[in-house]
């Protein structure tokens, strides 16, 4: 399935529409904590997608806004929750009540699910680790088994392969074709970008080709893996953007008071996501002083220069 | 000297202490991101902080931070690399010292993140992984008599399993915990594998801790009194810690 070198430049929606369907597997918020892809998660709350399998290590508070929006099926994850704030009251009230469906749950170490990817990457079945070892993760059958090593009879525990339907990421800036440069820590980024059948980067910028193949080593992303690419600055907000944008630490924590209730939750998400068309209305609600604060204004470029020569 | 501080400020000091000069240090969400500031600043300056995201620092973060994510703790790392890299780091045994915490223990120093029969927690993260392979890990607990169990409802991370020999017989390669400090006191673990009382934090007692604790506790041949936080530690955490 490789993908043609062509301009893919898209909107949120139509990318939404045609690349993510019901049922899907989507690999979201994989950097950990920073470049999490909340325009696109708002857009499959509008579009109504449903019984998604969501597959991240952790995820901030994207994973639960979409199971409290009723997106979610099941989870294949490390820890789901609001890293500032420690609980998520939608994922506790999916599967301790039901409430809004019931929510499979596929636990994973950080490790696991970056095994789990790098497999389906690599395009083979499982990998194996000694991660776990004697631990109640492991001995969810689906996902793992105990193998023995063929060359040393070592007892290992096989990771099966997760291979997501569509890798969503947001990332610093890519070309038209969808080569992406990207910055700061990468979590599992680049495992789920080559796990995945199709992928959707939502961008800071877009640039010139020439841009990327000045500085190559910093694609993390090539464009053959990519199918869309969206202009959408500030489409990982609240979430940080290395030389972007900062953290709102305060969304965060506004969001765990109002999610506490089911009523809360249903307000913050016709006030934030379903009473707004677009990312655009987003960053209008948000209003240009908050976006003016969030902006990283400091320049920190690399001191000397790295010569690419070859002549 | 010594001033007036919280539980929060003593357990982030207990906690930075923990960090030797020199060491790589698997540093984890919350509180260790403060305590891995205030052991940069003041006693280990060649520590090398791991964070799970991919960061590598050889020195805390620019200005305060909530998350590992945040773009102070990015600018000036010396690597920003991938989840699988430093995970490679942790299961080659790279790792000296990583810190975990949970919402139950047991006398063995198990953590539970996953479930109880009344609460889905978040889950693991990394934490199973840092207490597979650090060569020693530290817990850092508030105590509550729920959370400190004979025997934990769901093993996430393991400590040091059923008692001594456990973790050679199921293949873990880290040491397991040294250390666990709580909200009343610091435990260390003696050679069966065991939690044991080794200093008590200020006001708090030896009765109140077994009060907090869901068997019988045993105690160190010397239990001492946690040292305070001192001026220059009290200092360094009220600037670094945004959650207090």
């Amino acid at each position: 399935m490789t993908k043609r070198d062509q301009d893919k430049t898209t909107t949120l929606a139509n990318a939404i529409r045609e690349l993510v369907h019901d049922g899907d597997r989507v690999a979201m918020g994989l950097c950990l904590e920073s470049l999490i892809p909340f325009a696109a998660g708002h857009e499959l709350i509008r579009q109504n997608k449903k019984d998604l399998s969501l597959i991240g290590p952790i995820s901030d508070i994207l994973f639960d806004e979409l199971i409290g929006a009723g997106c979610v099926k099941a989870v294949i994850s490390a820890w789901v929750g609001n890293v500032g704030a420690g609980m998520g009251y939608n994922f506790r009230g999916a599967i301790e009540k039901g409430i809004p469906q019931p929510l499979l749950l596929q636990e994973h170490s950080n490790f696991t699910i970056t095994l789990a990817l790098k497999a389906a990457a690599l395009g083979v079945t499982f990998l194996p680790t000694k991660t776990g070892a004697g631990g109640d993760i492991i001995k969810n059958q689906e996902a793992f088994r105990s193998v023995t090593c063929p060359f040393t009879s070592e007892q290992l525990t096989a990771v099966k392969a997760v291979v997501p339907d569509v890798t969503i990421l947001h990332v610093q800036r890519a070309d038209t074709f969808g080569n992406a440069h990207m910055w700061g820590n990468l979590g599992v980024t680049v495992e789920a970008a080559y796990a995945a059948d199709r992928v959707i980067l939502t961008c800071e910028e877009i640039v010139d080709r020439e841009i990327i193949a000045a500085d190559p080593n910093r694609t993390l992303v090539p464009g053959i893996l990519v199918d869309a690419v969206v202009h959408e600055p500030l489409g990982a907000h609240p979430s940080p953007v290395q030389g972007f944008w900062k953290r709102d630490d305060e969304y965060f924590l506004r969001y765990h008071e109002h999610s506490r209730s089911r009523d809360g939750f249903l307000a913050w998400l016709k006030e934030w996501v379903t009473d707004l068309p677009s990312r655009e209305a987003y960053r209008t609600k948000l209003g240009e002083q908050m976006v003016n604060d969030l902006r990283i204004t400091e320049k920190r470029l690399p001191i000397d220069e790295v010569n690419y020569g070859s002549t | 000297m010594s001033a007036t501080f919280t539980t929060r400020e003593i357990m982030i000091a207990a906690a930075a202490r923990e960090i030797r000069d020199g060491e790589v240090v698997f540093v984890g969400m919350r509180l260790p991101l403060v305590a891995f500031a205030v052991a940069k600043e003041l006693h280990a300056p060649t520590t090398i902080g791991i964070f799970e995201n991919g960061v590598i620092r050889d020195r805390r973060p620019l200005s305060p931070i909530v998350t590992m994510g945040d773009p102070p703790n990015i600018a000036a790392a010396i690597a920003c690399s991938g989840l699988i890299d430093v995970m490679a780091l942790l299961q080659r045994g790279r790792i000296d010292l990583g810190f975990i915490g949970g919402a139950e223990i047991d006398r063995y120093g198990n953590l539970n993140t996953n479930w109880t029969p009344e609460l889905r927690l978040p889950g693991s993260g990394g934490a199973a992984d840092i207490a597979s392979f650090a060569r020693r890990t530290v817990i850092i607990m508030t105590h509550e008599p729920r959370r400190f169990r004979d025997r934990v409802q769901y093993l996430t991370s393991a400590g040091h399993g059923t008692g001594k020999g456990w973790r050679q017989s199921v293949g873990l390669s880290g040491g397991g915990p040294s250390k666990v400090v709580t909200s009343l006191g610091i435990f260390s673990f003696d050679n069966s594998g065991e939690m044991i009382l080794a200093s008590l934090h200020p006001g708090t007692t030896k009765e109140g801790v077994q009060a907090a604790t869901g068997w019988p506790l045993r105690s160190a041949p010397t239990v001492t009194e946690t040292q305070p936080p001192t001026v220059d530690e009290l200092t360094l955490i009220r600037q670094f810690d945004t959650l207090g």
